[in-house]
């Protein structure tokens, strides 16, 4: 403005400059956009979850019996569009029903997660006290253990169903969560508006739901997504060391431990396609939810709205 | 002074657990407010007033501080009070309009849902009620196209509008007390004076009563009744506002008004500071503790703390050798020699 009057230009110039500023606001006030990739992502992680949702809707052959009249270690054709693996079963429907548990494991221990970790991470950072203190030394300890181990001794005496191993994985996940819900709620719980908000009366409960949580929301959200990509490497991690759900329900990761074997040819076969498929699954899914998490973040950011 | 007794605070000492001792922000201050009337509670930063304000609404945490003392409103003793009991007066009776327009409004909510929050809390308005309070409210702060600003948020107004709509927010449900705790500090100066202009024409408006915290002693001259100035946690002079203006008795409160600048000046005249700092409260000196600044200090400042005594009625300073007194310390002026 000061370059403006400096200059003294007419009072016309000085209009149009106001007027292509009003014009830039109105055009765009408060809406940044996604972007393209967001919306492939977000398509990505919606097609699988619809195909695993209604697997046994699709005209599919059956993931866990073998069509004997077409070839062991297919390649991807006409018939088996991803080919078959050496029980003479269909990767693609295989590849389709796993995603199930990858997705039901996944979105489950980071519910379990959020729910179990985040909602004492705000009180506790709300209330501080020793409560917190407890809480906050009890994380580092369930941290300080490598989680892995933990799930696996778990898994291998209570037992390897998909329920089971959702919520041994989300105990584990809950900490992680914890903290990093802590820490952001933390940095709001002593800014002035919360204090403001106190100063006209609100309750506890409704400075944390109203003032806090809209505030942490896209760290929850964005670190949520995270928390899911990790968790279907952990379940795939699991289920290679055949700690996972037990065959022959397929899961990504015991495909990709049955397809270790048929990579190097050691039985005299070798079909890298087995590998091949579901670690781009897993891939693509990872690198959705992680685009999307980045992107939602960014998004949700209302305080990096320009003036 | 007329007009009913609102609040009524008596020696009311607040001090916080620091891990290096007690931190005494605020050491037995006094002070009384009447329905309708403003008092300026005037200091530089450090001095206790924020703490004092806060103190006085309750709003302090209660872990890590000490609270002792009375504080009445109304006749009902609130200090110390449980936060559901205070939870009553809030917004209702007592509000506060913070020092950082900035940082005192929620990012994430638009303008329109911050007003009507408490309406439809504490004067359980619907929806369409609240909206129609909020608008008119908006209207009163002198919010341009407020229909617009209630859809926008915090980051889309500038600092002005944001105080504005934190008034309007302070003010939604017609509190009986306003505390203004430095509410232009954040502003430019030409908006400093429209707020409390404002400020000023809504108390009277609604007979409210207010008190505004600042450390500019400019900003309480014409729109308060009565003027406590306080260093280092006590109240080191309390004046009707004329009076003070008249006859300061305290080397402080003439300290802070020569440091403030003067449009009748000569260009280039330096600004007087107060040399040095305010004390360190957790371990303070003894004796005066303005001493160490102070130009006339004798050696009696220096060893004995001065009572706060009321020499005239409605002036009460803590001064050895106060400067309206015939005081030969006093006399010649070390700032314009």
């Amino acid at each position: 403005m000061s370059s403006v009057s400096l200059t003294n230009p007419s009072n016309e110039a000085f209009a149009d400059i106001k007027e292509e500023i009003s014009a830039e606001e109105a055009a765009d006030p408060t809406r940044r956009k996604l972007g393209v990739l967001f919306w492939i992502c977000v398509g990505w992680i919606i097609l699988v979850a619809l195909a695993a949702t209604f697997a046994s809707l699709l005209p599919l052959p059956n993931p866990n019996l073998g069509n004997y009249n077409s070839v062991q270690n297919a390649g991807p054709g006409w018939g088996h569009i991803l080919g078959t693996d050496d029980l003479y079963r269909d990767i693609f429907s295989r590849l389709i029903y796993g995603a199930r548990v990858s997705l039901v494991v996944g979105f489950g221990g980071a519910l379990i997660g959020l729910v179990v970790g985040g909602i004492p991470a705000m009180i506790s950072a709300y209330r501080r006290g020793r409560i917190d203190t407890a809480l906050n030394t009890g994380s580092y300890v369930v941290l300080a253990f490598p989680a892995i181990v933990a799930v696996i001794a778990i898994v291998s005496f209570w037992g390897k169903s998909m329920f089971k191993i959702t919520l041994v994985i989300g105990l584990f996940a809950a900490p992680l969560i914890f903290r990093v819900v802590r820490a952001s709620t933390l940095s709001y719980a002593t800014r002035d508006f919360v204090l403001a908000a106190k100063a006209l009366g609100a309750s506890d409960t409704r400075i944390l739901t109203r003032e806090i949580l809209p505030n942490i929301m896209p760290t929850i959200v964005s670190f949520g997504l995270i928390a899911v990509a990790t968790i279907v490497v952990l379940e795939g991690s699991l289920a290679f060391l055949g700690l996972s759900v037990p065959p022959p329900t397929p899961s990504w990761g015991n495909m990709l431990n049955e397809g270790s074997s048929l990579l190097s040819g050691a039985k005299g076969q070798t079909n890298p396609w087995l590998v091949i498929f579901p670690a781009s699954a897993m891939f693509l899914l990872l690198i959705s939810l992680n685009v999307v998490a980045d992107k939602l973040r960014a998004y949700f950011d209302v305080s990096e709205i320009k003036l | 002074m007329s007009g009913r007794r609102l609040l009524d605070v008596e020696d009311l000492h607040v001090s916080f657990a620091t891990s290096r001792g007690s931190l005494r922000a605020v050491q037995g201050v006094s002070l009384s407010l009447d329905q309708g009337k403003t008092l300026g509670i005037v200091g530089e930063s450090g001095s206790g007033k924020t703490v004092l304000s806060r103190a006085i609404m309750g709003l302090l945490p209660r872990a890590s501080t000490t609270q002792t003392g009375s504080v009445r409103y109304n006749g009902t003793e609130i200090l110390n009070a449980p936060n559901n009991e205070l939870r009553k007066l809030w917004s209702t009776h007592i509000a506060m309009v913070f020092q950082d327009p900035m940082t005192s409004l929620n990012p994430v909510q638009r303008i329109g849902n911050q007003i009507t929050e408490p309406l439809k809390i504490h004067l359980k308005l619907s929806k369409g009620e609240a909206k129609e309070t909020a608008l008119s409210l908006l209207m009163q702060v002198g919010i341009p196209s407020p229909v617009e600003r209630y859809e926008a948020y915090p980051a889309q107004l500038s600092g002005g509008m944001r105080q504005r709509v934190m008034i309007a927010i302070a003010l939604a449900c017609a509190p009986r007390l306003l505390m203004a705790d430095e509410p232009t500090t954040g502003l430019d100066v030409t908006v400093q004076a429209q707020i409390l202009d404002l400020l000023s024409q809504l108390q009277h408006e609604r007979e409210m009563a207010m008190i505004l915290v600042t450390h500019d002693l400019g900003v309480v001259a014409t729109r308060t009744d009565e003027i406590i100035v306080m260093y280092a946690g006590n109240v080191v002079e309390r004046a009707p506002t004329n009076v003070l203006f008249k006859s300061m008795a305290m080397p402080y409160t003439e300290a802070l008004l020569k440091s403030t600048p003067r449009i009748a000046d000569p260009s280039h005249t330096r600004l007087t500071a107060i040399e040095g700092r305010p004390p360190d409260l957790l371990n303070p000196p003894s004796g005066c503790p303005f001493s160490p600044r102070c130009p006339y200090a004798q050696e009696k400042c220096h060893l004995e703390k001065p009572p706060l005594v009321e020499a005239a009625p409605g002036h009460s300073y803590a001064c050895w050798y106060p400067l309206t007194a015939s005081n030969p310390a006093a006399t010649p002026d070390p700032v314009s020699a």
